[in-house]
């Protein structure tokens, strides 16, 4: 089996390299002058017609080839690790410093194989899309390889067996993210959103960092097997922090769930992720949806030990998962852009799985991810193709009235939405209704605060989600004619990957409900989540009151209802009413003016203080005071000096006596 | 133990290759090629002893291994030896040095003097790491500024004038006041050999540490440079030729931590308990300020120099958190950070020497026309972020861990750093690689030669290779900072004897 | 009134001091200046014979016989140097010789 893992998480990595070095132009223009580029204004969106790209196909084939094995192989272990077997391999020692200890190694329980699963298919099948969303880029073997850079970085990520191989993993799929965002280099707003989200992230691995610190402060290890351990005799136990006293594990928690926020682009750390839509669209499915951003909700489960010894901890992850559910449902509620819908859904789903984790069930978060990771990526990929056939279009007002044109995407694209909305019976059914249902179950003010945050995002999803199916393949189509004209379904090897997601999206909740959240799930997790000895959430959630569970499935219909209304019944009224409202339109579309915000309060203040410690610290101060002052004054002296040589001799010879006549007169007072 | 004295030998060949480069006569091109052919050569061959000598280290013995030992005049002694915190920056300098003397091929303006000068700087940079002796040592460490200063003085930039005075009376200033610790230290000694000194716990009385420690760390400081006495680094950075920039930032830098460890830790350990504040303060200041200078930085070479500034500070901070972590932490910073931000200076080089420009805003676009140079410059951009998997991360984290265990605050602002290093890094990386190709004269800019490739594709290879398997490093100098540790603590303790006793 | 010791002193100081203002109050002639530097000479040779003779110590003597050679063959070579100078310039005002400014 260690053999089949170390394959799983390196095979990639190999791929990554031949692809990126060798299939690239990294190394063809050493030494030599690359051809001349011709500057056209198109030529830089993905997928422009003047030069298709004509470089060697094998980088993508192996790419491809190398993860379509490796997903199989990750199913196989996923079976043989829900069987109940653990692993653990080790490949090499990494850090030594003194009580220190980080190695390489894989560490494959039932939530690593999990989370292999989810990556390594979804990466698969965003590859073969990739095959055809961008056949006419003509830096393919490089977007190939960087998306199995990123597949390596994530197995890393989840397979790790200490903290700081978690932040390898972490921060490697940052720059995967960060390289994949931007891959589009020539476009400004590429590169802005890329640096956007690199340096976001920073935030949250600033506070992840830190809690790596704290633990190992603490515990002297940063190896989950000692942590976990050792856990319960910390519990309770206070450290100083800064200037106070505080619980060692809520800490440690805290810092840990700020470096979640950050990857999971939780309510105060999620505005990069609208911004990072800037990427390709099969990035998006695959980075921004189905796995990166879920790292926060994976870390949060692997901690679990932790988190169950700290209530207030657990407090703070529901609350920001809420808030984070309610306001991204609201702010999607009125996007305009295909993408930046979904990625605030996106957005909306982690809240949902933070605030499930948040009280104390692991399972249900775990259960979302793993669907959401479908019918997510299911809907990111049906937008890509719907992107692709309108020749790049992104605004849902200019589409409309695709659905004669587009069946096929706009089947995938209902039955992603169905999935999300909650529909019976298809996974999102099982996974968020549970969550919701934890939730009530929990019988906290925090937990009742979450329950109802989330049924009324559960109904602004429906909205939203309904919303975009209506605008783009319904109703009266606002496209160009030639746009029209142009407009066809994608080419197989798009499609296939959506069946297979689509089929995920169906049935994988009423496939695996039972392992996750049900009967068998303490038999299926094993020791990978703890649950403390009072945490009975996942037993009490099957046995709340009706009108809990039938919460979820009104909001939707009611969801469904209201966009129906608002946007085939009568597409005048959605419009009288944002002007009606036009403040909270505004305020909504403006995304509740976070990044303003942080312009303001960041960004700027960052800049103009550099500026000054620069110009006014650094080149007036310091340098005045220091060398520059020191050389002026010096200059002054001489200047000084130098004006009392006049040259006349009777001067010289007058300060000759001058000085005879105080020595002689010091002579006389002290030798007396 | 070897017969030889490689120590010798490894110091003192760069200057023998001087010798026969001043031999050579002429000013045409086989002269010219002579020059740079023996000068790359002298150089491999250091570091082809310097790998012997690594490969008879033993790391497992704290001591001074290798050691030479002659009568000089006076009680001064001609004392070499290495240990654990000195050989991984023998070897660094062997290691670098043949790659600046290829990064510096093209140079023709007094070649023969150019080469000559990096020579007599190679000897000396080894022979502050080697030294075993005060005045040695001084020798050592003060000679090294004259090739610089010429150097930069010489083949500089146009303010290269301002820059020179200013690099050199800053580090004068601070060497004088050294000297004047050292002979303090000789007079209450009685010896100026540093093992010797180094061999029982420091008994230098508390009230004497704390001035000596301040005299010292005026040198190293400026050294660093910590701030506030930075502002000579970015200066010479800007005027002094790429080479120069390479070796200032990789090597020159790395004396300062190397003093703090070689005599503030061990022979002041009170004093260093007394101040540590301080040098936290400076360097959360440092880390912090001048990420944010580098943040609005208009010249390329200036803000890779402030950021050498914080990366310095990650140093200092995690050398006086005086725990394991901190003081590995900081000795792989070091070498680390000579690594990657030496490859940053010739990335900066490559591309001024196409456009003669290091104005940001005189780039954009080229990844369209440099694939590769895209490549490498990403990176040692990410390695200089300190991502992980890179040197700079482990450097960087063993260094936080450190400060935290030391003092919270200083960890918490200190971690910082890294959101504002990413975001001046990734800026700097935008606005040069990244961006349509617009300006007219880049439009024919080439890629790398095989020549440049030659110089940063090794250090590329070490940047990742130490990033994945730092161990090869740490190894070298675990025990002798295991040993330093004891020593640093058998000073305090020695010290609060005396105070007990004093109070009874 | 018996001539003593701090009469001579006395005529010393005087023309000593003479000269120290004749070398500083003069703004005309360098003549001057060599002329005001022969009288101090002048005075510390008073001083010297007088000791001499009060101390009954010939050295003092010779002493004098020695600084009235050197003021000889200063005067002479002051003169020649001024002669050249004043071929050269074509003026010896004191005001004018600041050439030491450089």
């Amino acid at each position: 089996m260690d053999t089949i893992f170390l394959a799983i998480v390196f095979l990639p990595l190999i791929g990554a390299m031949l692809a990126g070095l060798f299939g690239t132009a990294v190394f063809r223009y050493a030494g030599s002058a690359p051809p001349q580029i011709a500057v056209h204004e198109d030529d830089d969106d993905g997928h422009g017609h003047h030069h298709a790209y004509d470089g060697p196909r094998w980088p993508m084939m192996l790419t491809t080839g190398i993860l379509v094995f490796v997903a199989l192989l990750s199913w196989y272990a996923f079976f043989d690790v829900t069987a109940g077997n653990v692993y653990k391999v080790t490949v090499a020692e990494w850090v030594r410093s003194g009580k220190l200890v980080a190695t390489w190694a894989l560490r494959i329980d039932t939530l690593s194989a999990v989370m292999l699963v989810v990556v390594t298919t979804v990466s698969a099948l965003v590859h073969i899309y990739s095959l055809g969303y961008m056949a006419h880029d003509p830096h393919q073997p490089r977007f190939f390889a960087y998306l199995s850079l990123f597949t390596f970085a994530m197995l890393m990520l989840v397979t790790s067996d200490n903290l700081l191989q978690m932040f390898f993993g972490w921060e490697g799929v940052g720059l995967a993210s960060y390289l994949l965002i931007g891959f589009w280099y020539t476009r400004p707003s590429a590169n802005a959103a890329a640096i956007k989200a690199f340096v976001v992230n920073r935030v949250g691995d600033f506070g992840f960092a830190l809690g790596i610190f704290a633990t190992f402060a603490l515990f002297g290890s940063i190896e989950f097997d000692t942590l976990f351990a050792a856990a319960p005799e910390m519990a309770g136990k206070t450290v100083p922090f800064l200037s106070w006293q505080v619980d060692a594990l809520t800490l440690i928690c805290l810092l840990l769930f700020m470096g979640a926020m950050g990857k999971s682009a939780q309510f105060l750390l999620h505005t990069w992720l609208p911004d990072a839509m800037e990427g390709p669209t099969p990035v998006s499915a695959l980075i921004h949806a189905a796995t990166m951003v879920t790292a926060g909700v994976f870390l949060v489960t692997r901690m679990s030990p932790f988190y169950e010894l700290a209530p207030l901890a657990q407090q703070a992850v529901v609350f920001i998962g809420a808030v984070t559910a309610f306001f991204a449902a609201t702010v999607g509620l009125v996007q305009n852009d295909i993408k930046r819908v979904i990625a605030y859904s996106t957005c909306s789903q982690l809240g949902y799985m933070f605030a499930a984790l948040g009280v104390g069930a692991y399972g249900a978060g775990m259960f979302h991810l793993f669907t959401h990771a479908y019918f997510k990526a299911l809907l990111f990929l049906g937008a890509g193709s719907v992107i692709h056939a309108m020749s790049d279009e992104q605004d849902i007002w200019r589409m409309g009235g695709l659905f004669p044109y587009l069946k096929k995407t706009w089947a995938m694209m209902l039955i992603g939405t169905l999935a999300l909305t909650g529909f019976p019976l298809t996974a999102g059914y099982f996974s968020k209704d549970a969550i919701i249902e934890a939730a009530f179950a929990a019988h906290t003010p925090m937990g009742t605060f979450a329950f109802w945050l989330l049924v009324i995002a559960a109904f602004f999803t429906a909205f939203y989600s309904w919303r975009l199916m209506f605008v783009v393949f319904h109703g009266k189509s606002r496209a160009s004619r030639e746009t029209l004209a142009r407009v066809h379904d994608s080419p197989p090897v798009m499609l296939v990957p959506l069946y297979v997601l689509a089929a995920g999206a169906l049935f994988a909740g009423w496939l695996f409900k039972d392992a996750f959240i049900g009967e068998k799930a303490a038999e299926f997790w094993g020791k990978a989540i703890y649950l403390a000895a009072d945490n009975d959430v996942m037993e009490a959630m099957h046995h709340v009151p009706g009108w809990v569970k039938a919460a979820p499935f009104v909001m939707m219909v009611g969801g469904l209802a209201l966009a129906f209304l608002f946007y085939i019944v009568a597409p005048s009224l959605p419009e009288a009413l944002a002007r009606a409202f036009r403040p909270v339109y505004l305020f909504l579309l403006n995304k509740w003016y976070f990044d303003e915000l942080y312009d303001r309060i960041f960004v700027r203040p960052a800049f103009a203080i550099g500026r000054f410690l620069w110009r006014k610290v650094d080149q007036k101060t310091i340098d005045g005071l220091g060398p520059d002052g020191v050389s002026a004054r010096v200059l002054d002296v001489s200047t000084w000096a130098s004006r009392m040589q006049s040259g006349y001799v009777y001067h010289y010879a007058f300060a000759m006596l001058l000085g005879v006549a105080g020595l002689v007169t010091y002579l006389m007072v002290r030798g007396g | 133990m070897s017969e030889w004295p490689i120590l010798s030998a490894i110091v003192f060949l760069p200057l023998i290759g001087a010798l026969f480069i001043l031999a050579i006569r002429g000013e045409d091109e086989i002269a010219l090629r002579n020059i740079r052919w023996t000068a790359l050569f002298t150089t491999v061959f250091t570091l082809i002893l310097a790998l012997i000598l690594w490969s008879g280290f033993d790391p497992a013995a704290p001591g001074f291994q290798f050691e030479e030992k002659y009568a000089w005049f006076g009680l001064m002694s001609y004392h070499m030896g290495v240990d654990g915190l000195g050989l991984p920056f023998v070897l660094l300098t062997a290691f670098l040095m043949p790659g600046v003397i290829i990064a510096s091929w093209h140079v023709n303006r007094r070649v023969k003097e150019y080469m000559i000068a990096f020579l007599v700087l190679e000897t000396l940079m080894l022979g502050v790491f080697v030294s075993l002796d005060l005045v040695l040592f001084y020798i050592f460490f003060e000679g090294g500024l004259i090739p610089m200063f010429l150097i930069i003085g010489v083949w500089g930039g146009p303010r290269r004038i301002y820059a020179t005075f200013k690099f050199f009376l800053y580090t004068l200033a601070g060497s004088v006041l050294m000297l004047i610790a050292m002979i303090a230290i000789y007079v209450h000694t009685g010896t100026t050999d540093i093992a010797e000194i180094l061999a029982k716990p420091s008994t230098i009385p508390a009230s004497l540490q704390y001035w000596l420690w301040l005299a010292f760390f005026a040198s190293f400081a400026v050294k660093m440079p910590m701030w506030p006495v930075h502002t000579w680094l970015p200066d010479a950075h800007v005027e002094a030729p790429t080479a120069g920039s390479v070796v200032l930032a990789a090597i020159l830098l790395k004396m300062g931590g190397y003093g703090f460890l070689r005599f503030s830790l061990p022979m002041f350990p009170v004093a260093s308990e007394f101040f540590a504040p301080l040098v936290f303060v400076l360097s959360v200041i440092a880390i912090v300020y001048t990420s944010l200078v580098a943040l609005v930085q208009e010249d390329i070479k200036k803000l890779i120099a402030y950021s050498s500034v914080a990366h310095m500070g990650y140093v200092t901070m995690g050398i006086f958190a005086m725990n394991k972590q901190g003081l590995d932490g900081a000795m792989f910073q070091m070498i680390s950070h000579g690594l990657v931000s030496g490859a940053l200076f010739l990335c900066v080089g490559v591309i001024y020497d196409r456009m003669h420009t290091r104005e940001i805003a005189a780039y954009g676009g080229l990844v369209n026309r440099m694939p590769m140079y895209a490549f490498i410059f990403m990176l040692f951009t990410m390695a200089n972020v300190g991502l992980p998997g890179t040197t700079g991360f482990i450097g960087e984290f063993l260094s936080l861990t450190g400060a935290y265990l030391a003092n919270t605050w200083v960890a918490l602002f200190a971690t910082t750093g890294v959101i504002l290093s990413a975001a001046y890094a990734l800026w700097l990386y935008r606005n040069v690689v990244f961006g349509p190709l617009e300006k007219e004269k880049l439009k024919s800019i080439t890629d790398m030669t095989w020549r440049e490739a030659a110089v940063l594709l090794p250090l590329a290879l070490l940047t990742v290779w130490f990033g994945v398997q730092p161990g090869i490093v740490t190894e070298m100098f675990n025990s002798s900072v295991n040993a330093l540790l004891t020593q640093v603590q058998a000073g305090l303790d020695a010290a609060a004897a005396v105070q007990q006793a004093a109070v009874q | 009134m018996a001539v003593g010791l701090e009469h001579y002193l006395a005529v010393a100081a005087i023309l000593f001091t003479i000269g120290v203002f004749g070398i500083f109050l003069n703004r005309k002639n360098v003549i001057v200046i060599l002329m005001s530097i022969e009288l101090m000479l002048l005075a510390v040779n008073i001083n010297l014979v007088a000791f001499s003779a009060r101390l009954g110590d010939l050295m003092g003597q010779v002493l004098a016989l020695l600084v009235l050679t050197v003021a000889a063959a200063e005067a002479a070579i002051g003169l020649a140097i001024l002669v050249i100078y004043y071929r050269n310039r074509g003026t010896i005002a004191v005001d004018e010789i600041n050439k030491l400014k450089g």
